[in-house]
């Protein structure tokens, strides 16, 4: 894992892969409402599953307040009217993997990909491009992933 | 537009390997190359296929993995062989 500067342009986007895998959901609107409660601009883009369980989950746009598509994002990203100094992507799966190594390839800001699922070691194993990795086998119990997510952001304190 | 599914719930390295061994044309891109109005999603170098008039590519859907699909589409292909080549 590798050290780079916070986001200079204020903006996080969050990738999410298929919400087969509870902890993603959990672990997404949680980062999500710590970034915002650092003023930070935060953006959640998920398929067409993703996105209602966020609406459903918080309907009030208390902790998720903007949540985009994920294909119309990446079209974002890679045509530059979006341009993220943070982006975090979840991969449990292949897919997931190639999201974030697109997202690599596309956006210059930071790149943090959190690998979980029961296949999480197997997967990060694959990850050859320039990015930050936050790994941890969570499938139910986001504890030990919510710690390591902590730890990276200094989120420590959080009594969440 | 007929579309044939030639891999499906594929890893990004199994369709490469795929396209690779198969056809005599293949081109690599980078991922965001916009191909029937969607932008390619993988790992680099991702490498697309031509095959007589067809061509064949990955398509990721995050729930699903990552399909190999071969449509035939003369102006896909023309536009894939008129661009500068990405590096492998």
């Amino acid at each position: 894992m590798t050290e780079k500067q916070d986001p200079g342009n204020n903006e996080a986007l969050l990738l999410l892969g298929c919400p087969e895998v509870p902890v993603q959901m959990g672990i997404a609107v949680y980062a999500a409402h710590q970034l915002a409660k650092q003023g930070i601009d935060v953006a959640v883009a998920g398929n067409e599953a993703v996105i209602k369980l966020l609406r459903v989950s918080d309907p009030d746009r208390l902790y998720v307040k903007k949540v985009l598509n994920l294909d119309r994002t990446i079209g974002e990203l890679v045509e530059k009217k979006r341009d993220p100094g943070l982006c975090i992507v979840f991969a449990h799966n292949d897919a997931g993997i190639s999201y974030a190594a697109t997202a690599a390839y596309i956006i210059k800001g930071r790149l943090i990909v959190i690998v979980f699922g029961r296949d999480a070691e197997n997967l990060a194993g694959q990850i050859e491009f320039p990015c930050e990795t936050i790994v941890e086998k969570a499938v139910h119990n986001p504890t030990e992933l919510k710690k390591k997510i902590d730890e990276v952001f200094g989120w420590h304190a959080s009594r969440t | 537009m007929n579309k044939e599914v030639i891999l499906s719930g594929a890893s990004f390295k199994e369709c490469r390997e795929y396209v690779e061994s198969h056809y005599k044309e293949v081109h690599f891109v980078e991922p965001g190359y916009r191909m029937f109005d969607k932008y390619i999603i993988g790992v680099p170098p991702i490498a697309i296929g031509i095959d007589g008039e067809n061509i064949i590519f990955p398509f990721t859907k995050p729930c699903y993995g990552t399909f190999l699909l071969k449509i035939a589409c003369p102006e896909e292909i023309e536009k894939l062989r008129s661009r500068k080549p990405a590096g492998k």
